[in-house]
């Protein structure tokens, strides 16, 4: 029997996960654009994309270690050493934007790979080490800077480069950031690691079945080290972002936000187990946090109340996906009986 | 024929202990050979030699092509065309048929993925082997008999010119290994060897060319397979000779323990009406999907039936879940115990008591160490459990004593009705005679005992009494003695 291709479309989208999350997407819009005035305003939405572009960046780069199979818990860390280095470098030498971007970059990468390591040799499981190196960099970190905080930053950095895009009748200029690169940046750049490149598939391959990647030739300790070093790369670019965007640097404001990332990750429909996982999950994981946060703080809910019924909204997620999976596999069984 | 592959004098050890000593073996190019022996007989170690995943001790000699090799690289092997099907396929279950086949591409570094080639390897590759099978597919939604053709079209893309199949028959119905003798002549057709390795050679000895018997590390021999039966081969394979004969005394008098009346459950099984008897060992036989599993799970509270009656004792009982089940003296020991039946990496003591802790417990609910250590001993010298220490992880045991620590929890329950599911899958020859020992134990114990298998010889030599399930429904009963091998396939399979 033929079918037309927009009940295709129509069926393949209420099949897979992204599917339904984007239906849920666009109901949440639809109803807080209804409910609030301002939510469905341009200006929102470009504070949304500034705001959350920090927690975007990282979801990126921890997609890729879910899918890997591991997970990394370090990164806020991570970040928050990066940024504090490379804007006291930047207050105290003559230095531009190339010289930051290297040195952040440099940072996350190596605390990246020094993850990857202790995974690797330590046989250890990748939440422990990140749990622990989440510890000892943030607390380096704030044994070095005695928690200081960075208030002055260097004017090139914090004037930044933005473009006036568009500017409406009342003269207000909506701008295109840097935020909005970087989290287009890393959502772009993530997408053809995972999918237009063989390393990417390994890590999904790596992901599925350790065993089997083992004995089709991967080398994964090597592939471990990109996947952890991305993260960290990931990290140090999202914290520079996250100073120019916040003008200042605070060694304790990342700390303590990596459990909201994982929580977008996981609800864009990344495994933690791996293997599983796509970009386009993780965009609509990261919007739904985005909105949900977004609206209740429109609709006047207490920020309490808007952190338990976040956390409502990620439990009801997470167990309509164990469901959606655990009827998958029924139906998958049946099949074959 | 040409040789392929001729090693000889392959030995090797692992500390002080021989894994192999002077194994000779040849393989000619386009050969169906069969590698048999029990577990512990070598033919993993013997593998690992080939695929270079080990290297011998030195001293053998590989001859492949007539090049002298003094051990293989796993490249070395690959490169030359030996593939290995491991029993776990090694597939990747969350990534497609077509990217399973042609991983070898994705390990080209940093060059970009090219999707059309890589579903052109996978389309000639299977159509190689003329199936059908969707390159586009998870290979995590595929059946096992599936998983195993991506497999063999994965060794098939790879250039193979050796297949070599671990255990290839242990998890597929009798039609779908059918299906894999059928491809198993079309790769010998284009010239590529292929060796079985099994404990379990009956299907595959139809096929095959020679068979290599290895016991203890050493070769016994190999033979035409034309000259060797499957009764031959089990006791070259054990060194014993097991004839079983059937047995099956008439108990018709005996008191009905369990009598299952009209039961059905939708989409699983329909009218099923059975009475099981006191001291009786009824075989339930049917391939799989035939709603043997289904019922035995009903009996055992996990799956409410929807209609019917059940009575113990001739008191009708509704049995709501397994507890329900337990406490009425039903055990069901399952078929998977790797996920079911055990806890692996717990200590063999604990999984022999787990499901009686409240009978162990003392004051205050807590467990009491003497009575749980009593309990162990006592089942582990009942059951001829080889351990060496209770507080070993189960995982350290072979098939067959693991087997035995999954019975003696279900034991320990004092079940009146014990419902046994395939239990001996996985489980070597020698290992199984020990469980068919202890299950007519039991039975003679005045024991009900359910036995639910899909090998012929297990119902026909080791039950009283046979069923054939069929599609949901009980085909027929049969009397091991009025019954031969041969009719009761044809009862199964029609």
């Amino acid at each position: 029997m033929p079918k037309t291709s927009r009940t295709m479309i129509g069926a393949s989208l209420l099949h897979s996960h992204e599917g339904k999350l984007l239906l849920v997407v666009v109901a949440l819009a639809v109803f807080l654009s209804l409910a609030t005035r301002s939510f469905f305003s341009l200006q929102n939405m470009v504070d949304l994309l500034t705001s959350y572009a920090f927690s975007g960046m990282l979801a990126a780069g921890l997609l890729v270690v879910l899918i890997s199979g591991g997970i990394d818990i370090s990164f806020t860390a991570t970040a928050s050493v990066a940024q504090y280095i490379a804007m006291t470098v930047a207050n105290h030498f003559h230095v531009g934007w190339i010289e930051v971007i290297a040195i952040s970059a440099a940072i996350g990468i190596a605390c990246g790979l020094l993850n990857a390591v202790l995974i690797g040799t330590l046989g250890l499981s990748s939440i422990i080490v990140t749990i622990a190196t989440l510890n000892v960099f943030f607390g380096l970190l704030m044994f070095f800077t005695h928690g200081n905080e960075i208030f002055s930053l260097p004017d090139w950095f914090v004037n930044g480069a933005s473009w006036v895009v568009y500017t409406d009748a009342d003269q207000t200029p909506y701008v295109f950031n840097l935020q909005m690169i970087g989290l287009i940046g890393a959502f772009v750049l993530t997408a053809i690691l995972l999918t237009r490149t063989n390393i990417g598939r390994q890590i999904y391959a790596l992901g599925s079945n350790v065993e089997a990647a083992k004995r089709v030739g991967i080398k994964v300790f090597r592939l471990n080290l990109l996947v952890y070093g991305y993260m960290g790369f990931v990290a140090g670019m999202a914290s520079l972002i996250q100073a120019q965007d916040a003008q200042s640097v605070s060694p304790n404001a990342l700390v303590g936000r990596e459990l909201d990332v994982l929580a977008a990750v996981v609800l864009g429909g990344a495994s933690l187990t791996g293997g599983v996982g796509t970009v386009w999950g993780t965009i609509l994981g990261v919007m739904l946090l985005a909105f949900l946060q977004n609206g209740l703080l429109l609709l006047g809910v207490p920020s309490y109340w808007s952190q338990c019924f976040t956390g409502a909204v990620i439990l009801i997620a997470v167990s309509a996906l164990a469901v959606e999976r655990q009827r998958h596999r029924a139906a998958a069984r049946r099949v074959m009986a | 024929m040409t040789n392929f592959i001729e090693m000889t004098g392959i030995s090797k050890h692992f500390g002080g202990v021989a894994a192999l000593s002077g194994v000779d073996l040849t393989i000619a190019a386009g050969e169906v050979h069969c590698l048999a022996g029990e577990n512990g007989s070598g033919k993993s170690t013997l593998i690992k030699i080939i695929s270079g995943v080990q290297p011998p001790d030195a001293g053998g000699v590989i001859m492949i092509d007539g090049v002298e090799y003094p051990q293989l690289t796993p490249s070395d092997s690959t490169r030359i065309g030996i593939q290995v099907i491991y029993q776990d396929l090694s597939l990747f279950p969350d990534l497609t048929v077509a990217e399973n086949i042609a991983f070898a591409q994705h390990l080209q570094g940093l060059r970009s993925v090219n999707r059309g080639r890589i579903l052109a390897t996978a389309r000639a590759a299977i159509a190689r082997i003329g199936i059908s099978l969707d390159p586009q597919a998870k290979v995590g939604d595929l059946s096992i008999a599936q998983r195993q053709l991506v497999a063999i079209c994965r060794a098939l893309a790879a250039e193979a010119r050796l297949v070599i199949m671990d255990e290839p028959t242990a998890s597929l119905t009798r039609t779908e290994v059918d299906a894999l003798l059928g491809i198993a002549r079309e790769l010998k057709r284009r010239g590529i060897a292929v060796v079985f390795v099994s404990h379990r050679l009956d299907e595959v000895l139809e096929i095959a060319e020679r068979v290599t018997v290895l016991r203890d590390g050493r070769k016994l021999g190999t033979w035409n397979a034309q000259e060797m039966t499957p009764r031959r081969l089990g006791s070259l394979m054990t060194g014993h000779e097991f004839d079983y004969t059937i047995t099956a005394p008439d108990l018709s008098a005996a008191p009905v323990v369990l009598s299952v009346d009209r039961l059905s459950r939708r989409g699983d099984f329909e009218d099923v009406s059975l009475d099981l008897r006191r001291g009786e060992i009824l075989g339930v036989i049917g391939l799989l999907g035939s709603g043997r599993t289904e019922l035995a799970l009903s009996l055992f509270g996990m799956r409410p039936p929807d209609t019917g009656e059940i009575r113990l004792d001739g008191a009708s009982v509704t049995l709501r879940s397994n507890r329900a089940a337990i406490d009425h003296g039903i055990a069901y020991v399952s078929e998977d115990r790797l996920s079911l039946g055990l806890v692996l990496e717990q200590p063999i003591a604990s999984n022999i008591v787990l499901s009686i802790l409240g009978k162990l417990a003392g004051a205050f609910g807590l467990l009491r160490m003497d009575r749980k250590r009593a309990a162990v001993a006592d089942w582990i010298e009942q059951l001829g459990i080889k351990v060496s220490d209770p507080e070993n992880p189960v995982r350290t045991l072979s098939g067959g004593n693991q087997q035995r620590v999954v019975l003696a929890k279900w034991l320990a329950t004092q079940p009146r009705v014990l419902i046994l599911d395939s239990p001996t899958v996985g489980v070597d020859i020698n290992a199984k005679d020990g469980i068919y020992a202890i299950v007519k134990r039991l039975a003679a114990s005045g024991m009900a005992v359910m036995m639910i298998s899909d090998e012929i010889p297990e119902v026909l030599y080791h039950s009283h009494r046979i069923l054939v399930m069929h599609s949901g429904r009980v085909k027929g009963e049969f009397h091991p003695a009025q019954i031969s091998e041969a009719e009761l396939r044809e009862a199964i399979d029609a």
